[in-house]
């Protein structure tokens, strides 16, 4: 909401306050102020000239050569090719150096060789439309119609030398979309007196039932309507002040009528409508909802389709106008129009946004509809017109108003008990100061109760008063306090602190934390040859989505670690070890949450990483984080992975996730030339593998011995095998088991391969002796040969 | 025999002496020295064991000469034994020498991301003032992302502009509050809480705005709860966060899940208030919202308002660190590149 502080100034006397005063002020209140504008700052060193003498130019036949006074010592000489210009007439002069709405600078210069100090300006190089001023011309040049002396700034003449305050208005103050609204709160805010407009008509005779007749179908959707009847309309410009206050509201000048209606809604936030009587057939007006595929032409002249879900008024035969949104073409007032009907009504809020949106048309009007109007301001709103109307001569007003009033004074009156409200808000704030708050803001107050005006809606508890009472006591003048009472633990869940754990590891590992969308592409996975049939293509998606590439809920987080590692691989950045923990959403059913996992996900790409480098990682995190029971078994069968080169990782023995070298296909659709790995980890799982029993073991009192041992053994048996047995066999005297070579080659057998050990023994009983550990190499071998056919090399 | 100890004792000094003009194997050089005077056929050994041809009057006063000369002897080549270690030790140190200027060698830390990092000094913060941090889902329903925070269907708040919708009851969440009703309804007072996630506007991406950014909630219900104690707790926490220095600024705000409702500025880090490009000449920074819970709200969640109230605040994490940081896009944050994140 944008409104002149000068128009607000008429209102209730802000005399010596300056706009910055003004709107801390307001904004403090609760009238928040967004900005402050000075219409006129983009125009300087613009004065009124009087042309004194009109040359022809000696050089060129459609210029001429005027001498102007602008009220300096010397007179000024300007050449122009405008044609409108006469001798004696009042201009607009932008003097050398001037500046012009557009960043147009205006400085001295010879045209055709004659010195031009400076341009007289049209309406549009003013930046002004051409209704605007009354002296605006079509053909060049604007005259200056009003009697001012030569060298007053054009800003003064214009009316632009005003502050512009644009309110930003929460949406449960509509009451405060109107400049009455904001004068009211200005009053309150400043302690002064409020002025408001003496409503009142003359009327001209006749009665409007004879002319007129009105009838709302749906009471429910049209709570009040009001018309009355203007006749021996003049169509015609709207006088200066009318005009510049619509400017100051960034509204343009229509002519008188449409002004007149302009200026109610933004006066009293109420939106009118003018009719054509003449193209209203059976003079009578119906506010009913529209049928199938009823079509009106509105205003801006666009064929709008209706639906019965919207409110029209009609004639006897046709919609006129859709209710509260727009006006129809066929009713529209012209420049011959005769006799008017004003439309001043109650439309219902939520109709009004739903058909706006519906038709993808939200006026001014229907943005206040919107927000649920006074159905009790109609009434004053319709008078005043009316007043306008006799007060600018732009036509009689028939005597009589229809008045189809459907609505109900709901209001109930709020207890206002002071200790209660104090101890709500932890303040002091006397009695009489709320009484006299609550009165200045309309309420009515008896009986340690009040009543809100009908335009506060938004007033039903005792909360609603206080905070009346306080934004106008001071939000800045209530005292600071701590909080008292009983003492709550505070802090954070396992799965918190665990979460911070393992981001503190892996950035201690080398990792950096990324952030990515939670919503991908579904393209993302075909990227990761995800086959068709595949549980993680079902997902939770987004009706409205921004686009395509962000439109499901991703079930798998590996997308989006592979989409940013291509981004840096792309940037040429040479490495990136990365991880995130970000949930994936898996559906349910359809009318209930999916499912939300954390996962742990790490991703890298580089010279110097491998698919154990990734390993380590993570068997790195567990070591740290103390979860012992995670296994790897081989998946030859994840289409996302290099089928020789992928586990599954597996907590508890368990499923928990999967890790290894991105396939070549993939890495190559990402942008890679080089190999990506890529693990994700359930971070449920693991958080509850973490051993929170930890316990102090005591240092070893006795020496440790260490054997090799290699043995060469089938290719396909996995190491984890041979270390199963390797601990089975040797049992609780092994204390560390370092795999240190696997060979294949010379001296060894094509499908075989060499695999070597070192093995630290200790007891914590004594010092081990040769034979202890000869028995239990034995062992080891034997059951190595006996289970996994291998054999001591 | 006099002469020939006193002749040896001449020649050994000679001869350590004449060691010092050696420059390589000194160590070497000196150990020959003593082999041959002191060694078991060494000059002095022979000397006394051709004793025994002496007369027993002057056996004592020659073996008293030999050992005084073999003492000598010994002495001198320890002390020289001694300095040749020294300049050796010297020698080495001097080409073990180091430019130490030279860069260190680096196993790589990585770090946590800049809005991990802010987030968890936020959540401190309030972790030592009591409060439990608790989460909510990201996809909501309708019914606690609205509904229940007073906000109905239909109202402007929440057009399909600003909400990413899955079906008409369940959207993304566009807040973090829907916790508030999540804790209020499973929870009797005293509650205090803060929750910090990711929440989804419909907003295209640009410097100041993505679709996926991050709030954190607070909520206090308990008996007593005033909005002083709002006003005493944000302004704890800012100077916490800001330092001792910090000032805010309630001002009068709407919002449908509180009343009285505020808008909290912070007095601009950069300019202490003069008004600059970061507060875009304000002076303050708007940095949340907040309010006394609504009683609709308490009421919702089966708690009553005419013996609890409580306050509640949302902030938005993205422009603390962007402040913090002087971060100028908020796209970095979601780009990711190491670059970027190297810097924090």
């Amino acid at each position: 909401m944008k409104v002149s502080m000068e128009w607000i100034g008429e209102l209730v006397d802000i005399k010596g306050v300056t706009p910055k005063e003004y709107a801390d002020k307001m904004t403090m209140s609760g009238s928040k102020v967004e900005g402050i504008e000075n219409p006129g700052d983009e125009i300087q060193n613009v004065v009124v000239g009087k042309i004194l003498k009109i040359e022809k130019h000696p050089d060129a036949d459609k210029l001429v050569v005027c001498q102007l006074d602008v009220g300096q010592d010397e007179n000024l000489q300007i050449v122009t090719g405008a044609k409108n210009v006469y001798e004696g007439q009042l201009v607009p002069v932008a003097l050398h150096k001037s500046k012009l709405p557009g960043g147009v600078e205006i400085t001295k210069g010879k045209l055709r060789g004659v010195l031009s100090q400076g341009m007289m300006c049209s309406h549009e190089e003013l930046g002004l439309g051409i209704n605007d001023y009354e002296g605006a011309n079509e053909n060049g040049i604007m005259t200056v119609v009003d009697d001012v002396q030569p060298g007053t700034d054009i800003k003064k003449v214009l009316g632009l030398d005003k502050h512009i305050i644009e309110f930003e208005i929460t949406p449960n103050r509509q009451d405060c979309l109107s400049v009455i609204g904001l004068a009211r709160e200005t009053a309150v805010t400043f302690d002064k007196p409020l002025k408001l407009p003496e409503v009142s008509v003359k009327g001209s005779g006749g009665n409007i039932n004879d002319i007129l007749s009105v009838e709302v179908k749906n009471t429910e959707l049209c709570k009040r309507y009001t018309a009355r009847v203007v006749k021996n309309v003049k169509i015609g410009p709207s006088p200066k002040w009318l005009v510049e206050r619509l400017q100051g509201c960034g509204l343009r000048s229509i002519n008188n009528i449409v002004d007149i209606t302009n200026y109610i809604l933004l006066e009293y936030g109420q939106p009118m409508h003018a009719f054509d009587i003449s193209y209203l057939e059976g003079s009578k007006i119906i506010v009913r909802n529209a049928e199938n595929n009823e079509t009106i032409t509105t205003l801006d002249g666009v064929d709008r389709k209706l639906d019965p879900s919207m409110l029209v008024i009609c004639d006897a035969k046709k919609a006129v106008a859709v209710a509260g949104v727009m006006g129809g073409e066929n009713s529209e007032i012209k420049d011959d129009t005769k006799t008017i009907v004003f439309e001043t009504a109650n439309f219902d809020g939520k109709s009004i946004r739903l058909t706006a949106k519906k038709l993808g048309m939200r006026t001014d009007a229907s943005a206040l509809y919107e927000k649920f109007l006074d159905p009790f301001m109609v009434k004053e709103a319709s008078d005043r017109a009316c007043q306008l109307v006799e007060m600018l001569g732009a036509g009689e007003v028939v005597d009589g108003i229809i008045d189809i009033n459907n609505a109900e004074d709901k209001r109930e009156w709020i207890e206002v008990n002071p200790d209660k409200i104090n101890a709500f808000l932890g303040t002091d704030i006397s009695e009489q100061f709320m009484v006299d708050t609550l009165k200045k803001l309309d309420f009515e107050v008896k009986d340690g109760k009040c009543l809100a005006p009908t335009y506060r809606q938004d007033i039903e508890f005792m909360a609603d008063i206080a905070e009346e009472v306080v934004r106008i006591y001071g939000y800045d003048k209530i005292p600071s306090t701590l909080l008292r009472g009983e003492t709550t633990p505070g802090g954070r869940d396992m799965l918190k602190n665990t979460e911070i754990k393992v981001k503190n590891i892996l950035a201690g590992l080398g990792l950096y934390e990324i952030m990515t969308y939670s919503f991908i592409s579904p393209k993302t996975l075909d990227m990761m040859n995800i086959p068709e049939d595949s549980a993680l293509r079902k997902m939770t998606v987004i009706s409205n989505p921004l686009g395509e590439e962000n439109s499901v809920m991703r079930t798998t987080t590996i997308g989006s670690m592979l989409e940013t590692l291509a981004r840096n691989n792309n940037l040429r950045n040479e490495s990136a070890k990365l991880f995130e923990i970000g949930k994936t959403y898996i559906p349910t059913t359809e009318d209930k949450l999916p499912d939300e996992h954390n996962k742990i996900t790490i991703g890298m790409y580089g010279d110097k990483v491998d698919f154990f480098v990734l390993k380590g990682v993570i068997e790195e995190l567990c070591e740290a984080a103390c979860v012992k029971c995670m296994e790897y078994t081989a998946n030859k069968e994840n289409l996302t992975f290099h089928p020789g080169r992928c586990a599954d990782v597996l907590i508890n023995g368990k499923n928990a996730g999967i890790m290894g070298e991105i396939h070549p296909l993939v890495s190559k659709k990402y942008g890679f030339e080089s190999k990506v790995y890529v693990a994700e980890i359930d971070f449920a799982s693991f958080a509850a593998a973490v051993d929170t029993e930890k316990k102090f073991k005591p240092l070893p009192k006795f020496p440790a011995v260490t054997r090799d041992l290699a043995v060469i053994i089938d290719s396909g048996v996995p190491v984890s095998e041979i270390e199963k047995v390797i601990k089975e066999s040797c049992g609780k005297i092994l204390e560390k088991l370092q795999l240190f070579d696997v060979y294949k080659g010379k001296q060894i057998p094509d499908d075989k391969k060499s695999v070597a050990y070192a093995l630290t023994m200790r007891s914590a009983e004594g010092t081990l002796t040769e034979e202890e550990i000869t028995n239990a190499m034995n062992k080891i071998v034997k059951n190595i040969e006996n289970k996994l056919g291998g054999k001591l090399r | 025999m006099r002469e020939k100890l006193e002749q040896i004792g001449r020649m050994a000094r000679e001869e350590i002496a004449a060691l010092a003009q050696n420059k390589e194997s000194r160590a070497e050089a000196l150990e020959a020295v003593r082999v041959k005077f002191l060694g078991k056929k060494g000059e002095i050994t022979s000397v006394l064991r051709g004793m025994g041809a002496l007369s027993a009057e002057e056996r004592p006063v020659i073996g008293q000469l030999a050992n005084e000369v073999r003492s000598e002897v010994e002495k001198l080549i320890d002390k020289t034994k001694k300095e040749i270690e020294n300049a050796e030790l010297e020698y080495k140190l001097r080409a073990e020498e180091i430019d130490v200027t030279m860069p260190g060698k680096h196993s790589e830390a990585g770090r946590l991301h800049p809005i991990t990092q802010v987030l968890n000094e936020m959540t401190d913060i309030f972790v030592g003032l009591g409060f439990q941090v608790v989460d909510g889902p990201e996809v909501e329903y309708d019914l606690y992302n609205f509904e229940k925070l007073n906000i109905p269907k239909n109202h402007p708040a929440r057009d399909t502009q600003d909400t990413f919708y899955i079906n008409e009851n369940i959207v993304l969440r566009t807040q973090t509050s829907p916790v508030q009703v999540r804790v209020m309804e499973k929870t009797r007072p005293p509650i205090r809480i803060v929750s910090p996630g990711r929440v989804y506007r419909s907003d295209a991406v640009d410097a100041t705005h993505s679709p996926l950014f991050h709030q954190m909630e607070g909520l206090v219900v308990d008996k007593g709860v005033t909005m002083t104690d709002l006003k005493g707790t944000l302004e704890l926490f800012a100077k916490k966060l800001y330092g001792e220095n910090a000032r805010i600024k309630l001002r009068p705000h709407h919002f449908n899940f509180t009343e009285p409702s505020a808008e909290v500025d912070l007095c601009c880090f950069n300019c202490g208030g003069k008004g600059c490009r970061i507060c875009k000449g304000e002076g303050w920074i708007e940095i949340l919202g907040a309010g006394m819970v609504h009683p609709k709200v308490l009421k919702g969640c089966g708690i009553d308002p005419e013996v609890y109230s409580g306050f509640a605040f949302g902030m938005g994490i993205e422009r603390v660190v962007m402040g913090r940081f002087s971060v100028n896009d908020l796209r970095l944050f979601y780009e990711n590149d190491v670059r970027f994140l190297k810097q924090f």
